[in-house]
């Protein structure tokens, strides 16, 4: 199964990886549209820095549309023709880790594709194959 | 798994339809969860028209049962029956109906008169179907007329096409009628989501207690699913007007289809109760795991099951019954939703069980359910514990078209007659009706589907049968009317409300009869004792009905409100309101329109159509206190066997609640003694409710009331002028 995997304390908030996630996917500069999040709030008690899908599939099995799949290489993948924008996916999410954005009628979640990886200064943030 | 209809069949079934009408339109947009159109259809002459939905009605009377009461209240007089042309069978989701974030919002409203109240009923039912016709264009689909022959109307949501075809070889019963009708309009196995069937069964054609099934299509099981309208007998009207089948294919539904006003703020709400539901459910009350069922063991564990016709609240053998043995049945881990986004999921079903008798004996069939209504009402209340004849009785329900809970109440009361020889094994045609016989009671079922021997008589609900018996068999008639669980004309769901006032009057001072979709304070009242007195039962009795009806009138189910609670609930100051839950439908309700209410207005909206309906019930001749009257084993012990099974408790209620010492009293004095107590505490609540509600004592709302609320229309005034 391939899945980012993080090491949170190397992380330095720097959102390198927020900001190539929404070019990458949504082509914005955004990271509201990130599939990666940072915790940098520094005012919040922070007991996370780094929210990122763990690949773990609940997500596949509180889906009624059968619109989330795991692919070849493991990852979960969602089918955006077959969702109907119920959100359960989110709300069963155990980790939060589904994101949701107002411009967008679909939720997206990462799907290990590495490219946030490459741009981590710190190597935060890794693509490991289980 | 299930039947797997060939191409063949399919083919041979369409060669042999004859279009009879065909009709195009622009399928209006949903704008703010209205299309603001209604599609009207009359089948005795085959005219399809639409109607513009104007402002006022949609203020007054919001959608759902509120919008099928006033299309019903138009095309009917005070003298149109239940099987006249002029009935209508009026179905309609409701604003919110459609969306699909949050749990519970794919209803849809059928308002129709009925066969068995002979006044107005509406019944609440999932699956696809009302969704589907909004997106396809239609606030409300109204159905007029009686047509000569089958036939099947097809509305196709995404070309604008409807067409009104004779439908000779279509099977009838629904099980089969729905994967025939899924796999002819579906253009391939992906399109057959897009496809919804209401349909009825061949037993509607015999009773009175005909139920419609609205199907949608289950991707995992592979399979078609069946939810029932049930109560009120509205498909023995589909049958009688000889339609077979409704059926609407629409493709494309999205998160944003029902266009709400703030997609957004619906969407912060849906992913909140999903959480919740996620969170909390398996350790409140396990909907995902059971569906309703697990109040099966929570009754009986505190007397409330009905067992043997409501005499007794308790068995021994209910484990057999129970949530426990019901999920060896029904597969798990499924999201078993009866519409997109239903993560409280309760719609369990069984696959590939193995039917035992009738028609379909060896066929390995789709069960949807067992649900709670259905184990206690074909179960336990005949005095069946057997898990395989609850499924195996479920499916022929379904399928044949008849209401679990009447046919459950009415077998229970045709046992219990058996038991006390008003009717034997002559009348029977050799069916040993005692309680407990399951071959019995199935025998009798496929008598009714076929219309056969003693099935010609026993679907046509407790009423009629109560009458037939005295006319007939010389039933002692005050018996009858003290064991016969109907009010109005509609057998009782299954809850036993002897010892709770509050729900006696949940179930007998209600528009439709004794369900449980206008109010359930049975636990508020018994268990959590929070409403001791006649002024707090009649605020319950108030609050809730009018609260539940808003569901009718959205297109929502009940269950999200108050079978999932937020972890603080009990902390709030009325836990059994489930406030931040009522807020939430407040936001939803402000989020899909654009309007402002807030949760007082919500409750107004409920009244203008609640009282709307009371003095529709009075235009047909009902409506009055009279019919409120329950059977008085709703009430308290009517047999001799009720009283012995509680005992110390009744005795102790003579000395404590009325000051009288039972010693030395017979049984039948002590019976008589809480009758009459009984009885004049229903009248005194009765009056305390009627007072709360706005109305005169005969039960009657008052004009001011209708003035206050709007609802002051020159008929509607006309007709309870002379109550004032």
């Amino acid at each position: 199964m391939k899945l980012l995997e993080k090491m949170e304390e190397r992380c330095i908030q720097c959102n390198a990886c927020e900001s190539v996630c929404s070019k990458a996917y949504f082509k914005t500069d955004d990271r509201t549209k990130s599939r990666i999040v940072i915790n940098d709030d520094a005012s919040a008690t922070r007991d996370w820095t780094i929210n990122v899908c763990n690949q773990c599939g609940e997500c596949i099995a509180a889906c009624s549309e059968e619109a989330i799949y795991r692919n070849k290489q493991g990852v979960v993948m969602i089918d955006a023709k077959k969702c109907v924008g119920c959100y359960v996916c989110v709300g069963f999410c155990p980790t939060l880790s589904m994101r949701t954005h107002d411009d967008e009628l679909v939720p997206f979640k990462c799907v290990a594709c590495g490219l946030c990886a490459k741009e981590c200064p710190t190597e935060a943030i890794y693509i490991e194959s289980k | 798994m299930t039947q797997h209809i060939s191409p063949e069949r399919i083919q041979e079934i369409k060669a042999a339809r004859q279009v009879l009408k065909t009709y195009k339109y622009s399928p209006a947009a949903v704008d703010k969860g209205y299309t603001n159109k209604t599609l009207y259809i009359n089948i005795s002459d085959n005219t399809i028209a639409e109607k513009e939905i104007t402002e006022e009605i949609k203020d007054k009377f919001i959608g759902g049962k509120g919008f099928g009461l006033w299309y019903l209240w138009n095309a009917v007089n005070k003298d149109t029956k239940w099987n006249d042309p002029e009935n209508e069978i009026v179905i309609s989701p409701g604003p919110i109906g459609g969306i699909t974030q949050y749990p519970g919002a794919g209803k849809s409203l059928v308002v129709s008169l009925s066969p068995t109240t002979d006044s107005v009923v509406d019944s609440n039912v999932g699956g696809h179907f009302g969704p589907l016709l909004k997106f396809s264009g239609w606030d409300v689909l109204e159905l007029q007329g009686k047509s000569e022959e089958e036939i099947i109307i097809y509305i196709n949501g995404n070309e604008g096409a409807i067409s009104i075809e004779k439908a000779p070889l279509e099977e009838l019963n629904s099980h089969i009628l729905a994967e025939e009708l899924t796999a002819l309009y579906a253009d391939d196995e992906e399109d057959k989501r897009n496809i919804s069937v209401v349909s009825s069964g061949a037993a509607a054609e015999h009773a009175m207690i005909g139920l419609l099934n609205f199907s949608f299509y289950d991707k995992r099981r592979g399979g078609q699913r069946l939810k029932q309208a049930g109560r009120g007998g509205i498909g023995t009207v589909f049958r009688h007007k000889k339609v077979k089948a409704i059926v609407i294919k629409y493709k494309g539904v999205r998160g944003d289809s029902n266009h709400p006003a703030d997609l957004k703020k619906i969407q912060e709400l849906g992913v909140k109760l999903h959480k919740e539901i996620h969170d909390y459910d398996d350790i409140q009350t396990r909907k995902r795991q059971v569906g309703t069922a697990n109040l099966v063991e929570i009754m009986n564990d505190y007397d409330l099951l009905p067992v043997n016709n409501f005499k007794y609240g308790y068995n021994p053998e209910t484990w057999r019954i129970s949530s426990d043995i019901l999920k060896t049945y029904v597969t798990q881990n499924v999201p078993d939703g009866c519409w997109y986004g239903c993560s409280l999921a309760c719609a369990k079903a069984c696959d590939n069980f193995e039917l035992k008798t009738g028609p379909y004996k060896g066929h390995k069939v789709l069960v949807d359910g067992a649900e709670y209504e259905t184990v206690a009402g074909v179960g336990s209340c005949c005095g069946i514990f057997d898990m395989d004849y609850v499924f195996e009785c479920n499916f022929y329900c379904d399928t044949y078209g008849l209401d679990t809970i009447s046919w459950g109440t009415t077998v229970a009361f045709l046992m219990e007659c058996y038991e006390n020889d008003i009717i034997n094994k002559d009348i029977t045609g050799g069916l040993e009706l005692v309680f407990g016989n399951r071959d019995a009671a199935m025998e009798l079922l496929h008598q009714v589907a076929k219309g056969e021997g003693f099935g010609k008589y026993a679907g046509l609900g407790v009423k009629k049968l109560k009458k037939r018996f005295v006319a007939e068999y010389g039933a002692d008639k005050d018996f009858l009317e003290a064991i016969g669980m109907e009010c109005k004309g509609m057998e009782y769901s299954q809850y036993m409300s002897k010892e709770s006032l509050a729900q006696q009057g949940g179930y007998a001072l209600t528009n439709k009869g004794p369900q449980h979709d206008e109010a359930w304070v049975i636990f508020t009242d018994m268990v959590n004792n929070l409403i001791p007195t006649f002024e707090d039962k009649a605020e319950a009795l108030h609050y809730f009905p009018m609260f539940r009806t808003w569901f009718g009138l959205q297109g929502l189910c009940k269950l999200p409100w108050n079978d999932i609670e937020p972890a603080d609930n009990k902390q709030t100051d009325e836990p059994a309101k489930v406030p931040e839950h009522v807020q939430n439908y407040v936001e939803l309700y402000n989020s899909v329109t654009g309007k402002n209410i807030d949760k007082e207005e919500l409750i107004r909206q409920s009244e203008r159509v609640y009282n709307f309906q009371r003095v529709f019930a009075l235009k047909l001749g009902f409506g009055t206190r009279e019919f409120d009257k329950p059977p008085y084993r709703s009430l308290g012990p009517a047999t001799k066997e009720e009283y012995f099974s509680r005992q110390d408790r009744y005795d102790q209620q003579l000395k404590e609640k009325m000051g009288i010492d039972p010693e030395g009293k017979s049984v039948e004095e002590k019976i008589a003694l809480h009758r009459q107590y009984r009885e004049q505490q229903f009248e005194e609540l009765t009056d305390a409710v009627y007072k709360r509600r706005g109305w005169t004592k005969s039960g009657v709302p008052t004009i001011e009331h209708l003035q206050a609320l709007g609802m002051d229309y020159p008929e509607v005034i006309e007709l309870v002028k002379p109550y004032q």
